[in-house]
């Protein structure tokens, strides 16, 4: 015990005095907040900017259904002819002209757009929906019917999501819910990949410094890689921590210090909220306040440190096969393979169905299981699923680190031989 | 007398290949022992056997007539063959780190170190980067670490490969220091001028087999061959030459000596002693030199690999 203390030490020292770890753990959040104030600079940019858009109506009927917004303001030019009202648009660099043709009751409206830029879908969208709006109001009042009276009976719908045990949850809620388990998944991908690398360099810089076997005559093999393993995740937990609480302090210091609203970057977010009604806005913060977050947290923790110390294992053993990081290419596959499948079934399969037979099977293979299991969790997982995922994650951590333990004690001291799976299958057996 | 180290029948495959077969080594107390034996022999094998970072496929080892132990770790001292050191660590402080794994405290582990830094000349290294420092001079960063913690046992792995001449005698000193101070060392080496002058006891390792052991100078006897070196002032060389050709074995000698002699080797019989011989020249030349050749290791080790090839 007393060596393993020494080990994870010296591992964690060797980590956060490296000049690259220093300079990543400074330098990204600052890059960070950097990109979201950039975006949220150039979305208020893109909003304060106002379009001009002429119309030249022929049939009279539709100019003044054209509302001024916020992002567009129209011109009316029905009264010269389309020629001149061209001309004068593109004179005054104005964004396009929309020309309706005189037509017919009961035909189909013609309609042009010209303009300097193609339109983008939601200007068009909104041209055809004000035209098609205002013909079909016409057409059914064509047909005596009472347009107010459907106006009137016009009724708005909005299911309202229950559980079985009567807890209510909001549309908002699945979404949330994907944040969470997404964030969670992803974050997850990205740890095992930076860190099982750290790992990974840290077992080949040993092997060819040629100190392992000075170590090894010390302690054992085993400890080394257990405290390789938990000095870089010490490592790696000190600079996410680093990066969240600095991420967040230089955030709001800069935002509120230029005035610049960082939730503005998340425009989606709050075009939809703008959308959804207030009782649903209401039901969105008890969700969100309802979620479990002990439990989530707790979970985290666990498909964490199981995913971690998998992969990190496998890492080490890589590392202990090859002389140089140049070798390790080959072996790398068989890695990344399974964190990206288990990020697309989550992201694909979990979203659309968290609880379907691929969302399952992939929550209980333990090379996906932390990052699927995890995005599903939020959605609520019967514990006895759960269960199973984490004895059998934990059952094949302890499997891989022993598989691992043997190729590492056979891998470093190891030079020279060009390490294949067959090589690597006989090492299991020395 | 006792011996400190015990290693029985070791056998050790790696796939097919056979690394050690039946190899077996006493090593006695407070002794220089030599492992000698060719590149690919299985020295480092048996090694790291004895450091327990390889386990072998069959025999036992004994340290202090019992089963090594994991925990032997900490009387056991180790400079492998393949060396080297943190590239980026300060020396004090990687020093500091690989003597407490090897279970010294702290503060004596420092105590230790200073004194050793100094011994050597090396007290300026402390806060310097093993990548700013030359070879050389990281294999004394070496030496102290494997000595550091006072282990009974101490295993070089050719350990004066890669040493200056002057630093490859210092650190021979060294070793006979901690032989004074009731260390037992036990190193390999294919280099026969250092097992001269240092070993008392050596063994023979030839592909995978063990195929001398013993006394150094047990072994010396054994295979001396009752010759002996003279140099001879006579009126009549040839007339000499010629009585001791058909009396003995003899044949041509090469030695310094500051007169114009006549050089040879003279061969007696299994029986016969070397007054004989004396009694025989003292009446036909002057004897200027009369040496008995005793065989190098170097010699012994070349006669038993050829024999074995």
């Amino acid at each position: 015990m007393r060596n393993l203390r020494l080990i994870i030490n010296r591992e964690y020292l060797a980590r956060i005095r490296n000049k690259t770890f220093i300079i990543m753990t400074f330098m990204s959040p600052l890059i960070f907040v950097g990109m979201i104030l950039l975006i949220a600079y150039l979305s208020m940019l893109n909003s304060t900017e106002q379009k001009i858009i002429g119309i030249h109506d022929e049939s009279g009927m539709f100019a003044s259904e054209f509302k001024d917004g916020e992002q567009v303001q129209y011109l009316d030019y029905s009264g010269k002819s389309l020629q001149e009202a061209r001309e004068e648009v593109l004179d005054n660099e104005y964004f396009g002209l929309i020309h309706i043709a005189n037509v017919a009751p009961g035909e189909n409206a013609k309609i042009e757009f010209f303009g300097k830029d193609t339109p983008g879908f939601g200007t068009i969208e909104n041209i055809e929906k004000t035209i098609s709006d205002k013909l079909t109001r016409e057409q059914l009042i064509a047909r005596g019917i009472d347009v107010s009276e459907i106006d009137k009976a016009r009724a708005d719908v909005s299911v309202d999501i229950q559980n079985f045990a009567g807890e209510r949850s909001s549309k908002m809620s699945n979404y949330i819910k994907m944040f969470f388990g997404g964030a969670a998944g992803y974050l997850l991908m990205m740890f095992i990949i930076i860190y099982g690398n750290m790992v990974m360099r840290s077992v080949i810089e040993e092997k060819t410094n040629r100190i392992i076997e000075i170590i090894v005559s010390s302690v054992k093999p085993f400890q080394l890689l257990l405290g390789k393993v938990l000095g870089t995740s010490l490592a790696g937990i000190t600079q996410f921590t680093i990066w969240v609480i600095l991420g967040t302090v230089l955030l709001f210091s800069i935002s509120s210090f230029l005035g610049i609203d960082p939730l503005a970057a998340q425009m989606p977010a709050s075009n939809v909220v703008s959308e959804v009604a207030k009782p649903e806005i209401n039901q969105l913060v008890i969700d969100i306040l309802n979620l479990p977050y002990a439990s989530l947290l707790g979970f985290f923790v666990i498909y964490f440190i199981g995913g971690y110390f998998l992969y990190s294992a496998i890492y080490a053993a890589i590392g202990a096969a090859v002389d140089s990081e140049t070798d390790t290419q080959q072996f790398m596959f068989p890695i990344i393979l399974p964190l990206i499948l288990g990020i697309y079934v989550g992201f694909f399969s979990v979203v659309e169905n968290p609880h379907g037979t691929v969302s399952t099977i992939f929550s209980i293979i333990p090379l996906t299981s932390p990052i699927v299991m995890l995005m599903r969790i939020p959605f609520g997982v019967p514990w006895w699923e759960i269960a199973t995922s984490i004895i059998i994650l934990i059952a094949t951590n302890f499997g891989v680190l022993w598989l691992s333990a043997k190729i590492y004690r056979v891998g470093i001291l190891m030079y020279g031989k060009k390490p294949t799976y067959k090589e690597l299958y006989k090492w299991l057996k020395y | 007398m006792e011996n400190l180290l015990v290693a029985e029948n070791i056998y050790k495959r790696f796939g097919n290949f056979t690394a050690l077969n039946n190899v077996s080594i006493n090593i006695p107390r407070e002794s220089i022992f030599g492992l000698l034996g060719p590149n690919g022999a299985g020295k480092t094998t048996l090694l790291r056997i004895i450091n327990q970072i390889t386990m072998p496929d069959e025999g036992r080892v004994y340290l202090d007539g019992k089963p090594l132990h994991p925990d032997d770790i900490a009387h056991i001292g180790y400079l492998p063959e393949e060396r080297g050191l943190y590239k980026s660590m300060k020396v004090g402080e990687q020093a500091l780190y690989l003597a407490r794994l090897k279970g010294l405290s702290k503060t004596e582990a420092k105590e230790r170190l200073k004194y050793w830094f100094r011994k050597l000349e090396i007290e300026g290294w402390w806060d310097k980067k093993i990548q700013e420092l030359s070879k050389g001079m990281a294999q004394k960063v070496q030496f102290v670490i494997t000595v550091l913690h006072r282990p009974k046992l101490l295993i070089f792995d050719e350990p004066f490969s890669g040493f200056d001449p002057v630093n490859a005698n210092l650190i021979k000193d060294e070793i006979l220091q901690l032989k004074e101070e009731g260390a037992t060392i036990l190193f390999s080496t294919h280099r026969m001028e250092s097992v001269e002058e240092l070993c008392d006891y050596i063994a023979l390792i030839h592909k995978s087999n063990k195929l001398l052991d013993g006394k150094v100078s047990e072994i010396k006897k054994e295979y001396k061959s009752n010759t002996f070196e003279v140099g001879l002032d006579a009126v009549d060389e040839a007339t000499l030459k010629q009585e001791l050709k058909s009396r003995f074995q003899i044949g041509p000698a090469r030695f310094k000596s500051i007169q114009d002699d006549l050089k040879l080797t003279i061969k007696l019989g299994e029986h016969e002693s070397s007054n004989e011989l004396i009694r025989f020249l003292l009446t036909r030349a002057r004897i200027n030199h009369f040496v008995e050749v005793i065989p190098s290791v170097n010699d012994i080790f070349i006669k038993t690999v050829t024999q074995n090839a």
